[in-house]
């Protein structure tokens, strides 16, 4: 884009209610964050947040994939999340899909005035590549009132940007919470269900499913599929501009911690996790701090074994020995703090200061929070 | 979202339901991932706790 059009687009975004620094709603659009890990294989089972933070991956399909952390991108950015078909998917029954979404809290979204007669418009913009060329469907839901407008986008060998402008809806407000409110979805896989009426484009309507996906590829077609993706950015106007970088790192991992903390850097063994205290013989009891307040109570997600011995997925260090820990969980877990507690394994000293940690290899150990 | 799982009400305060324990299926080195979920609807795992329990998709335990 030429700096002439940024500055336009810029300005008419301004005049629309949009515009300036923190204009991007997208949180971790240019997939640096990627705290569950940079690969997860063998996906399309269920449901879920695998790799980039804040992109939840939704299947109704026997298709699979493998999702990347990828540093693959356009000029501007370092990285990409990269979803690569592993198993195709050729006979398509009319209710299966398979989509990605990033799910936005209604309290962020409320510069759109959604709902009103001074509605903004939506202006999206991204980056995207594949193996071959293939046409798929960007769509805005409205959770709240179930509204939703979608519209296709081609991708290519190279990467590319697409910019797509939606109208303002008068119609349904966003809540102003901390639920979810506004879906930014791409769908990449879709039955007759969601194909088989006419592509809702041109204005916000109340959602048919029918009308959602019309004129997609399928991701799942071949083995050679892949798709991918950075740079998404969600902005009030009417002309998407440049993608907003996020000033540092730390700054982006900050935004994603609100939905998904990890309690350990380490999840080899001797990665540590909490301080405490054995409150009786076998339980130990610490207290966690969340920086930063998470959107709502978390989830523990972990993982547990069955072993109660040296195989065990945690330790306790009491005293000068460890007792081993296989499942915990929280008490009173709210935005800002919890109770993380044994609920299996230990023997020890009531009374004694202890510290948990890693034992045996994990895969997770966080607080989730997730739409 | 919790196929093949088992759900299981979990206690600090013995008497009192404050958490459900969600089981995934173990990997073939016995360790499992699990959620122990809050009761608060602003949970989007409780929330769909919810919905699967009252599909008949999903039984929850009684707690220990």
């Amino acid at each position: 884009m030429s700096k002439a059009a940024e500055l336009a687009n810029l300005i008419g975004n301004i005049n629309a209610g949009g515009g300036g620094v923190n204009r991007n709603l997208i949180i971790n659009g240019a997939m640096n964050v990627a705290e569950r890990g940079t690969s997860a294989t063998g996906l399309g089972g269920s449901d879920g947040y695998f790799t980039c933070d804040r992109w939840a991956t939704f299947f109704n399909s026997s298709g699979r994939l493998t999702s990347t952390q990828d540093s693959s991108a356009p000029s501007g950015f370092a990285k990409s999340l990269k979803l690569a078909c592993t198993t195709a998917d050729t006979s398509v029954a009319s209710g299966e899909y398979f989509f990605l979404s990033q799910r936005i809290e209604g309290q962020k979204v409320q510069a759109f005035a959604k709902g009103t007669s001074d509605a903004k418009p939506f202006a999206v913009s991204f980056y995207v590549k594949g193996n071959a060329s293939a046409t798929y469907v960007a769509e805005l839901f409205d959770s709240d009132n179930s509204r939703q407008i979608s519209k296709t986008f081609t991708v290519g060998t190279d990467w590319a940007r697409v910019e797509l402008s939606f109208p303002a809806d008068t119609t349904g407000a966003f809540n102003y919470d901390n639920g979810r409110s506004l879906d930014l979805t791409i769908w990449l896989h879709a039955g007759s269900d969601y194909t088989s009426g006419t592509l809702n484009s041109s204005a916000w309507a109340s959602s048919t499913n029918a009308n959602r996906a019309v004129g997609g590829s399928s991701f799942f077609d071949s083995t050679d599929r892949t798709f991918f993706l950075t740079g998404v950015q969600l902005e009030v106007g009417q002309n998407p501009t440049d993608f907003e970088h996020i000033n540092s790192f730390g700054e982006e991992l900050a935004m994603c911690k609100r939905y998904y903390q990890k309690l350990t850097d380490s999840y080899a063994q001797h990665g540590q996790i909490c301080n405490g205290h054995m409150a009786n013989s076998t339980q130990f009891q610490g207290v966690i701090r969340f920086v930063p307040q998470m959107r709502a109570a978390p989830s523990l997600s972990h993982t547990t074994t069955s072993s109660n011995n040296s195989s065990s997925a945690y330790y306790v260090a009491t005293g000068g020995a460890n007792d081993y820990v296989d499942a915990l969980a929280f008490y009173n877990s709210n935005q800002v703090t919890t109770l993380l507690y044994s609920t299996s394994g230990s023997s020890a000293t009531e009374g004694e200061g202890a510290n948990l940690a890693v034992q045996s290899t994990i895969t997770e150990f966080a607080a989730v929070s997730e739409l | 979202m919790f196929k093949n799982c088992t759900a299981k009400y979990n206690q600090f305060i013995s008497g009192i339901n404050d958490s459900v324990i969600i089981t995934y299926p173990a990997d073939e080195n016995g360790m499992s991932k699990t959620l122990c979920v809050p009761m608060d609807e602003e949970n989007t795992h409780y929330a769909e706790i919810l919905k699967q329990v009252q599909e008949g998709t999903l039984t929850i335990q009684d707690a220990d």
